[in-house]
């Protein structure tokens, strides 16, 4: 059960604790989520070689620019929802050489205002800022070199990994997750190596790598097709990262005209599993199955904000202390809480207000099984939560889980189950795994979706009905009409995917802005995604078909019936005509009083309220409010 | 029902809210006058509606099956018609549980949440209201008690001030006033420090304004996807071509099977936008709008894409079989809460909040007496909670042959010592590494998965690993061991050129692995020593030379409290191989030389 200390920090005694609950557990295991990870980019001449980018008009565009725009782009959502991963950047194939072994053609990338930064760290807005400008001056500084050459023993790509693995040696595997993420657009790095060597270097790059690999580092290649050619995995890099035939079959090359879809694809393999807490399923008469829940959705919200001191820039730690309204006495907890009832204030001890929230020691009780017709599109109450077996926890648990998904899909049926810890009743909806050319869109499992109660239900469909004749409903023709339109304004694809939250994208975009201290920081403000395409709507085929679509419901005449409405609006509802006339009446009735006189003369309080107003009226004040305070209002605008 | 008549007649105002509830067994008495019944009822629900008066009707049904009188039954169908009435709930239920969520006592005046334009292109709008159709009912925030003021006096408020001071890290004695305090939002590990002033900047100007982004098959918006408690759109009541208009599209999405995209500001500046799925209810009597429930969808920023295994492809031996299938079947489809011709139960608007009723009950009791003690659950709710025992009862077979189908067995936590874990794998990874390519591949559950019953020699370590995270005997850890054994010398013996070596250190290292895990540390140790005096100048010597170089040893103390030899002898043990190795066979060194000559400098 919930602990007290939370009640504390919210005064918030029953709200969402169960929530806070659910994060707190999640905390226990945000230990591992932390992501440490290198992005090793190559910086050979062919990476410099352009494309073009049909998405945008056209542009020619280099695959490295390609590359970094999309890192950048990752960057970027690592601050937005991991920020404990930390990163650092490193280039192969390049002329200059900067990293601990001294290696050449490896160039480990740092942020200007951190020079000597030879450590991953958490992305920062000046890493982030010099990164996404670094072609400006990445030929002066860098500089690109053609990697493995006919002659020359060197191999920076074997010296690549080997740096990335020595910057990958801080944390342990246990708490966190070790990544490289290797751009390219060469699919055999020795084909130009002397054949002497060739094998060889073949050989010890390919070691290196199962190396990494042993140590608990993934290492993800990202493939980028040159145009007109193909990018072979199985030429070199399907056996450095150890791949199966299926996968490599599987393996998706981002062909360079879809060189865009590279930050899909990296965002797609941004997020490690967290188990959100551990359950039990009880099923009646006593068996038990174990499941692990996960968090798929959940808001995404500004990070927290703290306060700091105005002068130096330190963060203030606050310290709360409670005082008796009473008597100014300092308390201290734990506090009694009290309910007024009807009048009464009626006190209750922590422990018997846990006490009424504990209905039940069962984590989650399978209740039976309904159609699924029966779950409504407004039976929703929060985010749901995926469940999936524990085979770790209970043997047979997935045995078991499997029967009662594949019946549950089978038979059109969901399951209703209390949940325990938040006392909510629960609609168990079974989902089947969806797959797409990019991998899996839907897992297989069963989401747990919060059910409303009674209390919690409103009815408003029956608010506006109408007493005394049925309500006009569309006609076959109508209907038709509307159809028409509906297929004309179709999303084909439509994926929540495909949308950012453009508050959160300006939240940071400004404070990216304003940690670099740029004066212009008003300039950042990212495209907003969820407006709808206007221009689109307008085009011929699809004006016309709303057009008989409102022609159908509206009558052909609306536009101008609309206008007549507003015209007579404009000259004044019947409320603004009331106010009209009381003005009308105010300015003639304003002049009995000498306003001045009763002010000075303290009179104004032997006037009613009425005659009070002729003033507010006259003057356009509120005329709101009791009668001393309209009488302070007179007094103020006097000038009194 | 002649209570009711005689409730609502005229005269009877102020009279807000009529709680009916009765078994609708009683006959309707026709009226003196010359009215149908269905006249009266009409009448009845006008004069309702004039006055404003709510009438909250439930029959109770009896639990007497089937059959229903034919008083009953024109009663129920009186009833439905007073139903079309706005003001009249009409509620038939027959279960204690739906009888408390049927009775709402408190009755919340909803707002709109928008009223304005649905925007579909910009040249066609429909005039639309918003309410919230679901809204959590929360326990109320109690407030803090002071006990401090002098008993009897009156005026005592008893609330508790809170007071926060800001305090400089360093410096605890500091107090930081509020006018030299600034805010800080979090940028990646940056506190960047923002004032009042440029904080409005950012946040997004809204426009408020319902757009809508497109329309979309059903099956792209999935159920789980819903994030928030949903909406209701209703049309501009009074509005008759707007709810010609919603009733053409609402038929129209129903119809095609679709749903509209909607990117919503409900206030002009609101903070953010959200992007919502509006799916049809089409209403079933002729006096009410179609309708629009909304619901909000999340941003591409609240997804967490995970993947997880296709539980189609799991191993055969965690796929149910078709007996248990059946019996799942069974349990799905018996185990009903709505089967046909009975009241669904459990619904959710006949179900009350539980806790929100033990609390109001204590709260009740608390303030007659403050030393009550918390109620326990009204029993009528006890269904929401456990599963009701009468459908337990009547479906009794198809769990039981449910349970019996399956085994369920809880797996103890293991007693490792972490720490110690984690040491070892790396020693082990410093030693082998091929090994660990195999074994870091595998996870527990393709492990627990195969149920491996001997150590093959196609993937001895992935045989060696299941066999030991088997749980269902005490035998599968000392056979496995044995075999693994026996394989390792198998395959030392059928090396030719050291073909087979590679694969040997493998399992050796998994061997070692395997028995620091499971507590076997003495068979580790006397198998490495045999393995010792049979390799140790003889055919096998270049095999030993590569365990000393991976320094792979005997298992100390430290790893396993069972074993036989200390840190440092095990350390020895390797070191003085290693010794009288060097002091027995100069000679070998030279070959070693020739062979990286033979490679070349490359590595």
């Amino acid at each position: 059960m919930s602990s007290f200390s939370n009640y504390d920090r919210d005064d918030n005694l029953f709200g969402d604790d169960d929530d806070e609950e659910q994060e707190k557990d999640a905390y226990l295991d945000a230990d591992v989520s932390r992501e440490l990870l290198v992005y090793l980019i190559d910086a050979s001449p062919e990476m410099f070689s352009p494309y073009r980018n049909q998405n945008e008009n056209d542009v020619e565009e280099t695959y490295f620019n390609a590359v970094i725009k999309a890192v950048t782009k990752d960057m970027k959502t690592r601050i937005i929802s991991r920020d404990r991963d930390e990163v650092a950047v490193c280039f192969f194939n390049t002329r200059e050489k900067r990293n601990f072994q001294e290696s050449e053609g490896v160039f480990v990338f740092q942020a200007s205002d951190q020079p000597n930064q030879d450590e991953l760290s958490q992305p920062t807005a000046r890493l982030i800022k010099d990164f996404s400008t670094i072609n400006d001056n990445f030929d002066k500084d860098i500089g690109s070199r053609a990697g493995v050459t006919a002659g020359s023993r060197e191999n920076p790509l074997y010296n690549a990994l080997w740096i990335a693995q020595g910057l990958l040696r801080k944390g342990s595997v246990k708490n966190s997750s070790k990544r490289i993420l290797l751009f390219t657009n060469i699919d055999d790095p020795f084909s130009d190596a002397d054949p002497a060597f060739k094998r060889d270097m073949r050989r010890t790059t390919i070691q290196r790598a199962r190396d990494a690999q042993d140590l608990g580092i993934v290492i993800d290649v990202f493939p980028l097709a040159q145009t007109g050619t193909n990018f072979n995995i199985g030429m070199f890099y399907s056996d450095m990262i150890d791949m199966t035939e299926e996968e490599k079959d599987n393996y998706v090359v981002i062909a360079s005209d879809r060189l865009d879809s590279m930050v899909n694809q990296m965002q797609k393999r941004l997020f490690k599993k967290r188990t959100v807490r551990r359950l039990t399923l009880s099923l009646p008469n006593g068996m038990k199955l174990a499941l692990q829940s996960f968090a798929l959705f959940r808001p995404a919200t500004p990070g927290s904000t703290a306060w700091v001191d105005s002068f130096d820039n330190k963060l203030l730690k606050s310290e709360r202390s409670f005082l008796c309204s009473d008597t100014g006495a300092l308390l201290t907890e734990p506090l009694l809480r009290f309910q007024e009832f009807k009048s009464h204030k009626v006190c209750f001890s922590l422990k018997e207000l846990a006490e009424v929230k504990r209905i039940t020691d069962i984590q989650l009780q399978l209740l039976g099984f309904k159609p699924l017709i029966y779950l409504k599109d407004y039976h929703n109450l929060r985010p749901s939560t995926f469940l999936y077996p524990d085979e770790e926890r209970v043997s047979g648990s997935t045995t078991a889980f499997i029967s009662l998904y594949k019946a549950m899909l089978r038979l059109k049926k969901f399951g209703v189950a209390f949940l325990g810890s938040s006392c909510r009743m629960v609609a168990l909806v079974a989902q089947a795994e969806i797959s797409n050319e990019f991998g899996q869109v839907e897992p297989p499992g069963i989401h747990m979706i919060y059910l409303p109660y009674s209390d919690d239900i409103r009815h408003i469909e029956k608010m506006h009905g109408s007493m005394e004749s049925p309500l006009s409903k569309a006609s076959d023709e109508q209907i038709q009409k509307a159809m028409a339109m509906i297929k004309k304004i179709d999303l084909k694809d439509f994926t929540y995917a495909n949308y950012s939250n453009p508050a959160l994208q300006r939240h940071y975009a400004i404070l990216e802005a304003i940690a670099l201290k740029e004066d212009d920081f008003e300039l950042a403000d990212p495209k907003d995604d969820t407006l709808p395409p206007e221009e689109q709507m307008l085009k011929p085929t699809i004006a016309q078909s709303v057009k008989a679509f409102k022609d159908s419901v509206y009558g052909p005449n609306h536009d101008l019936e609309e206008e007549e409405a507003a015209a007579q609006k404009l000259k004044g509802t019947a409320a603004a005509q009331k106010r009209k006339a009381a003005e009308d009446m105010a300015s003639y009735d304003y002049d009995k009083y000498d306003w001045n006189e009763l002010a000075d003369t303290g009179k104004l309080k032997d006037l009613t309220i009425t005659d009070l107003r002729i003033y507010l009226i006259k003057n356009k004040l509120q005329v709101t409010g009791k009668k001393d305070v309209i009488i302070n209002r007179i007094l103020t605008h006097l000038g009194k | 029902m002649d209570m009711l008549i005689k409730k609502a007649g005229p005269g009877k105002k102020g009279n807000k809210h009529i709680f009916l509830i009765t078994d609708g067994e009683s006959f309707v008495k026709d009226s003196a006058e010359d009215e149908t019944k269905e006249e009266q009822v009409d009448k009845l629900a006008m004069r309702l509606f004039e006055h404003g008066m709510k009438l909250d009707a439930v029959v109770v049904k009896s639990k007497s099956g089937f059959y229903k009188s034919k008083v009953r039954l024109e009663n129920e169908s009186l009833l439905k018609r007073f139903a079309r009435c706005p003001q009249v709930e009409v509620a038939f239920v027959d279960t204690a549980t739906s009888l408390l969520g049927a009775i709402k006592p408190r009755h919340i005046t909803p707002v709109t949440l928008y009223r304005g334009d649905l925007e579909l292109t910009p040249n066609m709008t429909v005039k639309v209201w918003v309410y919230k159709k679901v809204a959590e009912e929360r326990l109320p925030t109690l407030k803090k008690y002071s006990d401090k003021a002098p008993s009897g006096a009156p005026h005592a408020t008893h609330e508790v001030k809170m007071d926060i001071e800001y305090k400089s890290m360093e410096d605890p004695d500091k107090t930081v006033p509020p006018d030299q305090r600034t805010k800080a939002y979090q940028y990646g590990p940056q506190l960047v420090p923002i004032s009042s002033v440029v904080e409005d900047a950012l946040k997004l100007k809204t426009e408020k304004g319902v757009k809508l982004i497109g329309f979309t098959d059903a099956s792209n918006v999935s159920r789980h996807y819903y994030m928030k408690e949903a909406n209701i759109f209703i049309p501009e009541p009074g509005n008759s071509k707007s709810i010609l208009a919603f009733s053409a599209l609402a038929r129209a999405m129903k119809q095609l099977d679709k749903v509209a995209i909607v990117r919503c500001v409900w206030r002009q500046g609101q903070a953010g936008v959200v992007i919502g799925v509006l799916t049809p209810y089409i209403a079933a009597e002729e006096n009410f709008p179609d309708c629009f429930y909304f619901n909000i969808l999340p941003f591409m920023e609240d997804a967490r894409e995970f993947p997880f295994k296709s539980l189609d492809n799991l191993p055969s031996n965690m796929q149910p079989s078709i007996s248990q299938q059946e019996a799942a079947d069974k349990l799905v489809k018996l185990f009903d809460l709505a089967p046909e011709d009975q009241e669904e139960r459990l619904s959710p608007e006949r179900t009350l909040n539980p806790v929100l009723q033990r609390w109001y009950q204590f709260l009740h009791h608390k303030h007659m007496d403050a030393g009550a003690e918390g109620p326990p659950l009204d029993d009528a709710l006890r269904t929401v909670v456990e599963p009701d025992q009468e459908l337990v009862t009547e479906v009794e077979f198809v769990i039981k042959s449910f349970n019996n189908q399956f085994v369920l067995k809880p797996i103890e936590e293991k007693h490792k010592r972490h720490g110690e874990f984690w040491k070892e794998k790396e020693e082990e990874r410093k030693g082998d590494d091929s090994a660990m390519e195999d074994v870091s591949q595998i996870s527990f559950d393709s492990l627990t998965a195969r149920k491996v019953s001997a150590i093959g020699s196609i993937q001895p370590v992935q045989d060696f690993e299941a066999m030991l995270a088997r749980r269902d005997s005490d035998e599968w850890v000392p056979k496995a061991i044995r075999e693994m054994k026996k394989l390792i010398i198998d395959l030392l013996d059928s090396a030719y050129k050291g073909n087979t070596y590679e694969k040997s250190m493998s399992c050796l290292s998994a061997l070692r692995k395997g028995c620091v895990e499971q507590g076997e540390p003495l068979e580790f140790n006397s198998f490495l020593r045999d393995l010792a005096s049979k390799c140790r100048g003889k055919r096998l010597n270049d095999f030993w030379d590569l365990v000393l170089d991976r320094r792979i040893t005997l298992i100390n103390k430290e790893e396993a409290p069972d074993s036989d030899v200390s840190e440092e002898e095990a350390l020895a043990f390797i070191s003085k191989e290693r010794a009288a190795e060097v002091a027995r066979e100069p000679a070998q060194e030279e070959e070693i030389d020739e062979m990286e000559a033979l490679l070349g400098e490359v590595v």
